[in-house]
């Protein structure tokens, strides 16, 4: 980790938070610059949670892939417990969550981390869905059966196997066969969580700013088509910029990353307030202070991370594993 | 010591540095493995703890809660600040904490429980006399008025021993809590559990009231605790 363009993008992303937080604290100490508080608490707060989310992946860089991989599946662990929590399941599931988290859930990263692409690829989509629907008629309760296993498998599918697309980007043969070049994946990983951060932010300005045409209203009252928009082209625009800092774009890939990643977070966001509001909660959890739940800071992630992956094999050719 | 509290008193009744005095004289071993699993079944349950209108103290306190799951006490227990744990002492069934070495040892020398026979009850000896004798005037209590674990999820009408205790003893503040999720943790007849989140709620103290009929007072009680619900 020890090039130039790693150390490039770490400082941007240092200069632009250390910029950030004197503004938030700047605009806390003038409450008569006549913005709303509870806003710029709001801002305050926000940072402080991606202050502790960089100094926690820095440390996890820094130990290196497995140490990655682990605290991925971490978040996939805890980001499901919530998706299971909010969601109502009979006792005839018990024992089918059982061998979901701790089982299911911890193997999958396993061959994630051993990189057995052609294993991982198909582990929870296949095996543990078929595993969850034998085990719960096992159990003998067939109330609600589709409905109570698509939510495992719904659980399953966001929280575990599509968030393990950002570590296994570590996994790329990106440099060519052979060649131990992990600066590169590590600035990759980067490269899609600052894509990911930023068009969340960006959706919530552009909303805020130009925000008209709700895309739908019933599930979330501050996403708009104007955000969406604004958010996928802001995203392409700093990808595009920021192009030299993942290793295999060119320039026009990176904007094409950058705007499937805007989209696809929003989608997230979408979809995640769907389930929230069927549930009628707000936030998903209280882990980290004004940051909601885990899954609430991981839903874009979630959505993004798989295709992003997708898009690096199209784009360079590499073959996984 | 007034019969009656209204609740704005108990922020005065706080108890600095309350003497702590185990009668059982737990060794450090044990004291160790109290700690652990408390923080074990926390981290376990990932139990969320709220109070709401209502302050951690180590006064003496009976702390009622819902009745769903094994790791019921456990949890309410481990939810308690470390100087307030140590003077808490659960209230838990012989029948059941008796059975096999391991149980034993948990009841008996890690969490000291007072283990109440449910099959051998008699009139000189009742369970709420038992239970604050070894209550003493220092030590808390965690009970579960239901009696036993609800099958349905829905708070059962709670038995008379509250009653008797508040009634024995006027001067001890009666805590209502409660325990959500934890039947999805580990539900009735499970033993491995799921790791959901769940959230444990204390509300402010109550007291029985002068010439407060039985009846009327453990409705109240137990609205006290489904009042914490949301």
């Amino acid at each position: 980790m020890n090039d130039t363009r790693t150390i490039a993008l770490i400082t941007s992303v240092l200069a632009l938070l250390t910029v950030a937080t004197a503004a938030g604290q700047y605009l806390r100490r003038h409450p008569d610059r006549g913005l709303d508080p509870a806003a710029v608490r709001t801002f305050n707060l926000r940072l402080r949670g991606w202050w502790i989310l960089c100094t926690v992946l820095a440390a996890a860089f820094w130990l290196g892939t497995t140490a990655t991989v682990v605290l991925f599946g971490l978040v996939s662990f805890w980001a499901l417990r919530e998706f299971i929590t909010l969601t109502p399941t009979r006792k005839g599931d018990h024992r089918a969550l059982f061998w979901v988290f701790f089982l299911f859930t911890p193997l999958h990263y396993v061959l994630v981390g051993l990189n057995r692409y052609d294993v991982f690829s198909v582990f929870l989509p296949v095996y543990a869905t078929l595993f969850v629907l034998a085990r719960v008629a096992f159990a003998g309760d067939y109330k609600r059966f589709l409905e109570r296993t698509a939510k495992i498998q719904a659980g399953l599918v966001v929280c575990v196997y599509c968030l393990s697309f950002a570590p296994a980007l570590l996994q790329l043969p990106l440099a060519g066969a052979g060649t131990a070049d992990r600066g590169a994946n590590f600035r990759l990983l980067f490269f899609l969580i600052l894509l990911v951060q930023f068009a969340d932010c960006m959706q919530y300005l552009w909303s805020r700013m130009l925000g008209q045409r709700l895309v739908a209203p019933a599930v979330s009252s501050n996403r708009t088509w104007e955000g969406l928009l604004g958010s996928a082209t802001s995203t392409a625009l700093l990808a595009a910029a920021l192009w030299w800092a993942a290793p295999p774009f060119q320039p026009w890939q990176a904007a094409l990353a950058g705007l499937v990643v805007g989209v696809m977070g929003f989608a997230g966001g979408m979809t995640m307030s769907a389930i929230k509001r069927d549930r009628g909660v707000k936030d998903y959890g209280t882990l980290v202070v004004g940051h909601g739940g885990v899954l609430d800071r991981i839903d874009s992630m979630c959505f993004a991370a798989p295709v992003f992956y997708h898009i690096t094999l199209l784009i360079t050719g590499v073959r996984p594993g | 010591m007034p019969l009656m509290l209204s609740p704005a008193d108990t922020a005065t009744r706080r108890v600095p540095d309350a003497p702590v005095v185990r009668a059982s004289g737990r060794s450090a071993f044990c004291r160790a493995a109290g700690l652990s699993l408390a923080a074990l079944a926390r981290l376990l349950a990932g139990a969320s703890v709220r109070w709401i209108a209502s302050q951690p103290d180590t006064c003496q306190r009976v702390y009622f809660a819902n009745h769903t799951s094994h790791l019921d006490a456990l949890i309410v227990w481990s939810s308690l600040p470390q100087p307030v744990r140590e003077v808490t002492r659960p209230v838990a069934a012989k029948d059941y904490w008796t059975r096999g070495i391991v149980r034993r040892w948990l009841a008996q020398e890690v969490f000291d429980a007072i283990l109440i026979d449910r099959t051998d009850i008699k009139v000189h000896q009742s369970p709420v006399d038992m239970m604050l004798r070894e209550a003493g005037t220092t030590h808390s209590l965690i009970v579960f008025p239901e009696g036993s674990r609800s099958v349905t999820g829905e708070i059962g009408e709670f038995k008379s021993g509250l009653y008797y205790l508040a009634k024995k003893r006027a001067d001890i503040e009666l805590v209502p809590v409660h325990i959500d999720n934890l039947n999805r943790v580990l539900p009735r007849g499970e033993f491995l559990p799921v790791p959901l989140l769940s959230c444990i709620s204390f509300g402010p103290p109550l007291w029985l009231e002068r010439g407060e009929p039985k009846l009327d007072f453990l409705a109240r009680a137990r609205q006290a605790v489904l009042a914490l619900k949301e």
